[in-house]
């Protein structure tokens, strides 16, 4: 009963956070706005039982990943932008594509409700703790782990060469 | 589950009280230890030895004048002070300062979040204190850039920045102390290091230890990593613009993050509320008085752990902005990395 009211209360102050970061008109604001996202989508997986992956998602994305976006803001000292509102693409292409993603995917959901509609994991289930991830990423998933480091590796020092360019 | 709520407040409103207590009895603290160590007296006047300072202090914070500058950016100039200080006291909620604490009938556990029973802890409490120092910056660096100052500005830039340079190390520096635990449960790290000095993380883990003391010196902003704040450079960095009971929040947020990272070094390196030696608590005391000792071992540490903080502070000079960063980056995280190595091979070695 509570899982399900923190459910709601978590799901709802996602939304609204993500409506905020779209019309803000700021763009610190709209920052701050993803930094609730990530917090209320790091409460939902709470709820669902991988808290391994809330912590990561707090530590990664609200702590690291959005520390920087906000930095680089800061630093730029990025001002408020304008809204034109003349955006024909947006309203004929970008509006209509929403409500057709979203019929699909309610359409999928009550097609397929026999099997996702009581997938429910007990607070005593293992499922999300560090030593399951940690045997399904260094057993089962162990070489698209590694590419995946191998290719963040690469990105790194990609960074690094595009940044170093200028000095010479 | 009313009950479990109901006892979970009450431990959160005993907690944040006495947290606060001994945050502004550190201030008092440290202007003493200071001035001893520059042959000062320190506080003297305001009751005995000084020891109505802090009160002093905070009826004065309560009634200057709460001014907002003209052209701040004022929904993030008021909600940054608040942000500071309510995730500096989150994180007290997952730290167990103790085993059970017996009440006549019934019993509870002397941490905020511990099970119903009193027994278990979170799986993940390291990862939650970890997740609340990392968003803590944000405190630090909203202030900065809606003050709409360049200093403040400068200061917030510094201090996102570090923290964000020293939270890698300071996340590694622990690893080594959880392969030799195997777990992320603060309750467990501390029983695998019962039964004396000889079994604490410390000494396996000296590298670590010192890589997350320099770490948390520097996630705190404290000397000598005290950039953001330095006052011949930037006025007073980041909370400039700040008067009365904000810039207090401020400075509370900065003394409660480093009760934290005391907490963390005494559970972790140190076993915890553990004896430093078995048999050390006399057998003869009250019952009540002894499920306490282990508050009173608990609270030692962590004591002495600010001590150093301090005795830091009255010693050493500060760093430069660029020497700070190479530390951090070239030296802090090698170092850590080669620490978990090593650590894991003598770990399975030994499985």
């Amino acid at each position: 009963m509570l899982h399900l009211i923190l459910f709601f209360i978590f799901a709802a102050v996602c939304i609204a956070a993500a409506i905020n970061l779209l019309a803000q008109s700021h763009p610190i604001n709209s920052a701050l706005s993803l930094i609730v996202v990530m917090g209320s989508l790091a409460v939902l997986y709470l709820l669902l039982g991988a808290e391994f992956v809330a912590a990561i998602q707090i530590i990664v994305y609200a702590g690291a990943v959005m520390v920087l976006f906000v930095f680089v803001i800061m630093l730029l000292n990025a001002g408020t932008e304008e809204h034109s509102g003349k955006s024909y693409v947006a309203w004929f292409i970008g509006i209509p594509s929403v409500i057709a993603l979203a019929a699909l995917v309610v359409y999928s959901l009550l097609l397929h409700q026999g099997q996702t509609g009581n997938a429910s994991v007990s607070s005593n289930s293992m499922i999300g703790s560090v030593q399951e991830i940690a045997k399904l990423l260094f057993g089962k998933f162990l070489l698209p782990f590694e590419v995946t480091s191998v290719l963040i590796l690469i990105a790194i020092m990609g960074a690094v060469v595009l940044a170093k360019r200028g000095d010479n | 589950m009313l009950t479990y709520i109901v006892i979970a407040a009450i431990k959160s409103l005993v907690l944040i009280h006495v947290l606060l207590g001994a945050v502004a009895y550190t201030v008092w603290l440290e202007r003493k230890v200071v001035g001893r160590i520059q042959n000062r007296w320190g506080p003297t006047r305001v009751g005995p030895f000084g020891l109505l300072q802090p009160i002093a202090d905070g009826v004065k914070f309560i009634l200057k004048e709460d001014l907002t500058p003209p052209y701040v950016y004022k929904p993030l100039f008021i909600l940054a002070p608040f942000l500071a200080v309510v995730m500096a006291l989150t994180s007290i909620a997952v730290i167990p300062l103790g085993g059970q604490l017996p009440l006549g009938r019934w019993s509870t556990g002397l941490q905020i979040t511990s099970t119903a029973d009193g027994t278990g802890d979170i799986n993940i409490a390291l990862l939650i204190l970890l997740g609340v120092t990392s968003i803590a910056v944000y405190g630090i660096a909203l202030a900065g850039w809606s003050s709409n100052n360049k200093y403040s500005l400068l200061g917030s830039l510094r201090a996102s920045a570090q923290m964000i340079s020293y939270e890698l190390s300071l996340g590694l520096s622990l690893v080594g102390v959880l392969l030799l635990a195997g777990s992320l449960s603060l309750r467990k790290i501390v029983n695998t290091q019962s039964g004396g000095l000889v079994h604490w993380y410390i000494w396996p883990q000296l590298i670590g230890f010192f890589i997350y003391l320099v770490s948390a010196y520097a996630e705190t902003n404290r000397i000598p990593f005290d950039l953001p704040e330095a006052e011949t450079e930037l006025v007073a960095g980041y909370h400039t613009e700040y008067s009365a009971m904000k810039f207090a929040m401020f400075f509370m947020a900065e003394y409660a993050n480093m009760f934290t990272v005391a907490c963390v070094a005494t559970l972790l390196f140190f076993g915890g509320w553990s004896e430093p030696w078995p048999g050390l608590t006399p057998q003869s005391l009250p019952p009540l008085v002894k499920a306490l000792a282990p508050l009173f071992w608990f609270a030692l540490k962590v004591f002495v752990f600010i001590f150093v903080y301090i005795w830091v502070r009255g010693t050493l000079p500060r760093f430069r902005y660029d020497q700070l960063m190479a530390f951090g980056w070239k030296f802090l995280l090698p170092l850590a990395i080669a620490n978990i190595i090593i650590t894991s091979f003598i770990v399975a070695w030994q499985s």
